[in-house]
């Protein structure tokens, strides 16, 4: 599994890169907007890639809530952590985006907001996580990160419920895109899931060799008094 | 343009620094091992 590690990375690694040039290069620029459109090749599927691992958290905090299966609560941290790393890619370029083409960096309009509410609840869990020693901190943070991904949904439908000053879904909800952005725009997505999906397993393989130490560390630190005696 | 190609740059400096954390706690892990195999 060591070896193929670097070959799977270097394989991502030249997917992503190649996908960077369809976007910067090949795409056709937009006539409204020029080429600052080309942001959304970006900001698009760091969004869906943070609601995917939102998703893992949800169901993965449900399955530990019920069986308190640990295995479930890494995965729950670990769709928590890495789901703010995408959705701060997408808060982030979305301003970059919007001082261009609205004359603004920000609106406090249903769909920014509410994505930034989203990341706050995440970055809570995570605070909870980092800063919290109780024994029960596991089954608090699965509530929390039920409620999290209860506000996902909203985030995505909020465009078609109220009227925002965010642009109407690229696909589906009246949305249109020209087929050879949208097929740049999914294979951008594609690149960005196996970008995640090696980062993934290997923070599941340290969270499950941390807590194997954790354990030994504990285990030493009970059996350390007995040998004084 | 120069909006552009700042967004493409921030959304690859958050992931770097993202890996860069990991990298840390993967060194981490690794002296609290070497620690644990030397008591």
């Amino acid at each position: 599994m060591k070896s193929i590690f670097p070959i799977l990375a270097s394989l991502a690694g030249i997917f992503l890169g190649y996908c960077a040039y369809l976007a910067l290069v090949v795409a056709p620029t937009d006539q409204m907007q020029g080429d600052i459109y080309r942001i959304i090749y970006y900001h698009v599927p760091s969004a869906w890639t943070a609601f995917i691992l939102f998703t893992v958290n949800l169901v993965a905090s449900i399955i530990f809530l019920i069986w308190r299966n640990p295995k479930a609560d890494m995965h729950a941290l670990i769709g928590a952590e890495m789901g703010v790393v995408f959705l701060s890619v997408n808060l982030t370029t979305g301003p970059i985006w919007a001082r261009p083409v609205w004359g603004i960096w920000w609106t406090w309009d249903w769909r920014l907001t509410s994505t930034l509410v989203v990341w706050l609840i995440y970055v809570s869990y995570l605070m909870l996580r980092r800063f919290s020693s109780a024994g029960e901190t596991p089954v608090m943070a699965a509530v929390v990160g039920i409620f999290g991904a209860l506000c996902v949904p909203f985030v995505y439908f909020s465009i078609w419920f109220f009227r925002t000053q965010h642009p109407q879904p690229v696909i589906g909800g009246g949305g249109s895109m020209d087929p050879q952005m949208l097929h740049v725009l999914l294979l951008n997505w594609l690149a960005f899931l196996c970008f995640g999906g090696l980062v993934y397993w290997s923070r599941y393989r340290y969270e499950f060799f941390r807590r194997e130490v954790d354990a030994a560390q504990a285990m030493r630190e009970l059996a350390e008094p007995r040998r004084a005696r | 343009m120069n909006f552009l190609y700042l967004a493409y740059t921030v959304t690859w400096v958050i992931h770097i620094v993202y890996l860069g954390i990991l990298l840390r706690r993967y060194s981490q892990l690794r002296k609290d091992v070497d620690d644990l195999n030397k008591k």
